[in-house]
């Protein structure tokens, strides 16, 4: 919300600093956002006084003046009819600068030397008005800088407002925060020329006011509605106290009618709707439910369908506004407007919440009535509204305006115990400071029964329950007085999540083999059948959730690849989505994945610069890695030119091998796997003894046909070797045109616990171990 | 006309070959000729003689013959250079670079998650975690956001396929819709629900926003829950609970700042402000000259969520907080754009080997 801090200070009737107001407001969690001076380039810019007024020698609507400007008397030549001997104006002297740039010099027009120029409002950038020279009522003296007379130099604040603080949207609600801290009260400021307005006269559900009838047919929609009729305006320009008080929270000025209105609504937060009374059909107003098949062209041109759960304002014939949202056009106020019906309402903020998203618009209004405005201030807001339209606008007001209000709200009260505030807040506040910071933002406190019986001010709809009265001693004590003491406490009685440390083990193991951890954006464009879709993505690109990580891995690899980048080792840990078809939540799991290519190690002068590209071997061994911690028990099994990964109860998990992306001709294979992570805490590592003996190593290599595995040969090692065998792995492959198939050589390690092996025993195992395989395969000793 | 080689004509060469390393300079000169001469070289006689044999023979000696003229000419190659050196002896070049090996990085995200959650649990926190799809119960109701209270429009939810929002008037009923959790609040009220006080969690996770990706936002960020609940929390409490934590992951000197705020499911609300790391506290464009920058919104838990959680209000109280790890890992990296922790690029995740 944009807030002029002339305004405000005109509101606490002191000069307020911009520093100290961002400061307290953000300790009052109202932040000031921003910070803009509003100093308009005027410093040239003085009071001067006309002596004279002659007619121009050469031009009939031209003017010669004679301008005393404080030492002495120059002329000037003016085009605006409305310049008085004796009165003052701004005067631009010759040298001076105005807004703009517009540097002023002598001038000869029509053949008479002009010695500056006397300013209009919209010469000063004040205005819209053009018709004349800017009058100024002062006491100044001729020559006295012009900023000094019109104080037009303000600061403009974008505070920012929390959902829950409506009341602060409008200059008085700040006002009134800040009265809390200053200790001063808030005070509106005098309108020029102001004349006492009626007093409003309350009916129920219907009545008349200036000739028309109003009536409330949707109470739930809007439970109290006021009018005032004002006849004999004249719509033009706003005065230039008003358009400056505007421009500077940055709204634009339209007319004075519509000016002031808004003028209220930023002072009060009272949205306020202007129509012209001579345009209104069958001179009545009724407040009602949308009807099926209505439609209304609203201020901003647009044909609207209205919905049944809309609140409308109506004419005799039909709809003339969306209430509490935007005007029709149908009864706008024109220039040609002289009558005016003035509304002044208070809308259910549900109501307005789901109208204005129905018809996708948001305006001032449907803002603050969502948030909730002032259902007590509405007659002060209106009768300060038509002071000030018959201020800038003129017209009289027929009688008082009508007051549709028949089910007034009660005084809303609520409790606070001292003890609960002190249980809360954890330091002890006395019942008197309570009821001190509590009436310093209009509360009404009083105890009662060792409590305090709080009556809550219709501007604040958000305190409903005692904790939001804690909030505000709270704060207006200030966070900053309680005391930075940390005090014993019991731990979490939650026990931790076990995965988390299985996903930290994955992250080192990983890191440890030389991976960088990525974080991949979980959107994906439509391609898998069973993707969850995302109802209102950011992009058809970006419209379901990731089945897999892979997908965003291959994605980053190739942007790798675009910035001429070889290598590449990246895994990811993260969750993946299935649709369960909107019946359930998506199925959601965590899994990890990883990819490798281009150098398996960092080039080395000892290998001349060179390093084998990453193959599928080191895929598989990565993997191989990540599955003990991530699905443990699980093992590969070979499929097509990938391998799966199998847990201990045949399910697939995952899947390791090379992976398709857009690869450039100088890249290096890229290899990949993903699998699942299975939850659950791991079983501790058991304890295996250290062998005291020393170990026998045998090898045998074999020539295999092209049938038969290694997996089945070593599986038949095993079985065939006995008790014997430590362990067993292959250490070669051959594979030369001279062989029937290959030569695969396996190292067996033998070793008994309780002695040291002849050559006898190892050379025994090895014997039985040929001779099975050559029973089970047909396969011979190299 | 040669003869057709055999096998100990090879296995001669191949001893002659571990002669090299140890060789001087002129029996180098010898076994280079013995070996490799044009003439009469041994291995130079078999190569020729390779077309007389048959042609598996000749395939399966003419590679092994192959393989040791290459080793031959590197082993000679390397001995003649290491006698050229002279009568010195040889000693390595320790300015030389070691052989390394590729170190992975913990993402700068992770890094800061696994710090923040450890400093919690030195005051006694758990670690859990939970869900990224959620509904608009756990997201919104149980945590006091009223479906119809502008606070709800904030969060800019991603919603997903599943039930439809009500129909104009009709009440909303459990669950809801189905969304992407908007904050890892939705596990406060699973974890109050599931356990009784005292509890003291840390959960760290996913969470989506339907901002678009641009320097600062990202629709998917991460972000860190926080929630104490028991008998006799007070604002004191999570004042000190929140300064040992900046003051733990931040340093010891480091300002902190309280600040009243807004949120549905906590009351007192604060903003939680550090003093800017940058500048420490003297103004700059970081901090948008306030000398504080934001890093949580926090407060005490307000009474509505434990009504909706099945946790008596007047008996219990409790804070709850949340930060972003995105956002604090760009502040103590000096990250200017989001986006760069979701790229994936090498050369920037190379620069994390070490402090991660």
């Amino acid at each position: 919300m944009k807030v002029s801090l002339n305004w405000l200070s005109d509101l606490l009737g002191r000069q307020l600093e911009v520093d100290d107001v961002s400061h307290r407001l953000a300790m009052l969690g109202s932040p000031v956002e921003g910070v803009e001076a509003l100093s308009p380039d005027l410093q040239d810019v003085i009071v001067a006084v006309v002596e004279r007024v002659e007619p121009h020698p050469n031009a009939d609507r031209l003017t010669l003046c004679h301008v005393h400007d404080g030492t002495e008397v120059r002329e000037v030549v003016c085009g605006a009819p409305n310049v008085q001997a004796g009165r003052k104006y701004p005067y631009a002297p010759v040298g001076g600068t105005l807004p703009g740039g517009l540097k002023l010099s002598a001038r000869k027009i029509r053949g008479v030397v002009s010695h500056g120029m006397l300013c209009s409002a919209s010469e000063l950038g004040l205005g819209s008005d053009h018709e004349g020279i800017l009058e100024l009522r002062t006491e100044a003296a001729a020559g006295t800088p012009f900023l000094d007379v019109m104080p037009i130099e303000d600061t403009r604040l974008d505070v920012e407002v929390t959902a829950n603080r409506g009341d602060l949207l409008g200059h008085r609600g700040v006002a009134r925060e800040l009265s809390a801290v200053y200790g001063v009260p808030v005070k509106l400021p005098a309108i020029p020329q102001a004349r006492e307005a009626a007093t409003p006269r309350r009916v129920e559900l219907k009545g008349a006011v200036g000739g028309v009838d109003v009536n409330i047919e949707d109470l739930d929609g809007c439970p109290r509605y006021m009018a005032a009729v004002i006849r004999g305006v004249q719509v033009g320009p706003s005065p230039a106290w008003l358009e400056a008080r505007l421009r500077a929270i940055g709204a634009r000025p339209i007319n004075n009618v519509v000016d002031a209105t808004n003028y209220i609504l930023f002072e009060l937060n009272q949205p306020l709707h202007a129509f012209d009374a001579r345009r209104l059909r069958g001179d009545r107003v009724i407040v009602r439910r949308a009807r099926r098949g209505e439609r209304l062209t609203t201020l901003d041109g647009i044909d609207r369908a209205l919905g049944v759960a809309m609140t409308m304002i109506c004419d005799g014939d039909g709809p003339i506004a969306v209430g509490g949202v935007i005007g029709g056009a149908n009864s706008e106020v024109t220039e040609a407007t002289t009558d005016v019906l003035l509304e002044c309402a208070y809308f259910d903020g549900r109501r307005i919440r789901n109208t204005r998203r129905a018809l996708a618009i948001s305006t001032d209004a449907s803002y603050r009535f969502e948030r909730g405005t002032d259902i007590d201030a509405m007659d002060e807001a209106l009768r300060r509204a038509v002071i000030l339209i018959r201020s800038v606008a003129g017209g009289d007001e027929p009688e008082g305006p009508i007051d549709v209000y028949p089910r007034p709200r009660p005084q809303r009260a609520v409790f606070v115990r001292p003890e609960r505030v002190t249980q809360l807040l954890g330091t002890d506040i006395s019942m008197r400071e309570i009821e001190q910071h509590l009436s310093a933002l209009g509360f009404v406190a009083a105890p009662k029964d060792g409590r305090l019986h709080v009556q809550v001010p219709a501007w604040r709809p958000d305190v409903a329950r005692e904790v939001d009265l804690i909030e505000e001693i709270a704060r207006l004590r200030g966070y900053d007085s309680f005391p930075l003491e940390l005090r014993s406490f019991r731990p979490s009685s939650v026990p931790s999540d076990p995965d988390e440390i299985v996903r930290r083990r994955l992250r080192q193991l990983l890191t440890g083999m030389g991976l960088h951890e990525a974080r991949s954006q979980p959107f994906v464009a439509p391609g898998h059948p069973d993707a969850a879709r995302v109802v209102n993505p950011l992009s058809a690109e970006e419209s379901c959730l990731r089945t897999d990580l892979m997908s965003g891995l291959a994605a980053s690899v190739e942007r790798n690849w675009g910035a001429m980048e070889r290598g590449v080792r990246l895994f990811e840990i993260g969750h993946v989505f299935r649709s369960r078809g909107g019946e359930a939540l998506p199925d959601e799991r965590a899994r990890v994945a990883g990819v490798v290519t281009g150098p398996r190690r960092p080039p080395h002068w000892t290998a001349s610069g060179k390093a084998p590209d990453y193959d599928r071997w080191d895929a598989r061994a990565l993997a191989e890695g990540a599955m003990e911690v991530a699905v443990p028990g699980s093992r590969l099994e070979p499929r097509d030119d990938r391998w799966i990964v199998l847990a201990r109860d045949g399910t697939e998990r995952g899947w390791v091998g090379p992976v398709s992306a857009d690869r450039p001709a100088w890249a290096a294979p890229l290899y990949g796997f993903e699998m699942d992570i299975v939850s659950g805490a791991r079983p501790a590592v058991q304890y295996r003894e250290v062998p005291a003996m020393p170990a026998v190593e045998r090898d045998v290599a074999l020539v295999l046909p092209d049938e038969v595995s290694a997996l089945a040969v070593e599986q038949a090692i095993r079985s065939a070797a006995g008790a014997l065998l430590e362990s067993v792995h292959i250490f070669d492959e051959y594979r030369g045109a001279e062989l029937a198939g290959r030569s695969v050589a396996w190292r067996l390690v033998l070793r008994a616990k309780d002695r040291t092996l002849r050559d006898e025993d190892a050379d025994g195992v090895v014997t039985r171990v040929v001779a099975a395989l050559k029973e089970r395969f047909d396969v011979e000793r190299r | 006309m040669s003869d057709p080689p055999e096998d100990s004509q090879l296995e001669q060469v191949a001893r002659a070959l571990e002669e090299i390393s140890s060789a001087d300079q002129g029996r180098l000169t010898e076994l280079r000729t013995q070996l490799l001469g044009r003439k009469s070289g041994q291995l130079t006689q078999v190569l020729r003689g390779l077309k007389e044999l048959e042609p598996a023979e000749r395939q399966r000696i003419g590679a092994r013959a192959n393989a040791l003229r290459a080793e031959i000419e590197a082993a000679i190659t390397a001995r003649a250079a290491v006698l050229s050196t002279g009568d010195r002896p040889i000693e390595d070049d320790l300015t030389m670079p070691g052989r390394a090996r590729w170190l992975g990085a913990i993402h700068p995200v992770t890094a800061v998650v696994d710090e923040i959650c450890d400093i919690f649990k030195e005051l006694g926190f758990s670690r859990v975690s939970g869900p990224e799809a959620e509904t608009e119960e756990y997201n919104f109701v149980k945590l006091n956001i009223g479906l119809d209270h502008p606070a709800a429009d904030e969060h800019d939810t991603f919603f997903l396929e599943g039930p439809d929002a009500p129909a104009d008037g009709a009440p909303w009923t459990p669950p809801g819709r189905y969304l992407l959790r908007t904050h890892t609040s939705p596990m406060q009220a699973r974890t109050m629900e599931q356990h009784k006080p005292p509890i003291r969690i840390v959960v760290p996770g996913q969470a989506y926003r339907r901002d678009p990706f641009d320097p600062s936002h990202s629709p998917a960020f991460e972000q860190i829950e926080g929630l104490v609940v028991d008998e006799g929390v007070s604002f004191v409490d999570f004042k000190a609970g929140i300064d040992y934590f900046v003051k733990h992951f931040f340093t010891r000197d480091t300002a902190v700042r309280f600040r009243p705020s807004f949120f549905p499911f906590t009351e007192p609300s604060a903003e939680v402000d550090v003093q800017c790391q940058i500048c420490r506290g003297s103004g700059c464009s970081t901090c948008k000259q306030t000398g504080f920058l934001e890093i949580m919104g926090a407060g005490m838990v307000h009474p509505a969520v434990f009504e909706f959680c099945g946790i008596d209000a007047e008996r219990y109280t409790g804070y709850a907080f949340g930060m972003g790890p995105h956002r604090i890992a760009m502040l103590r990296h000096g990250i200017p754009d989001i986006r760069l922790l979701f790229h994936n690029d090498m050369r920037f995740l190379n620069q994390f080997v070490v402090t991660s």
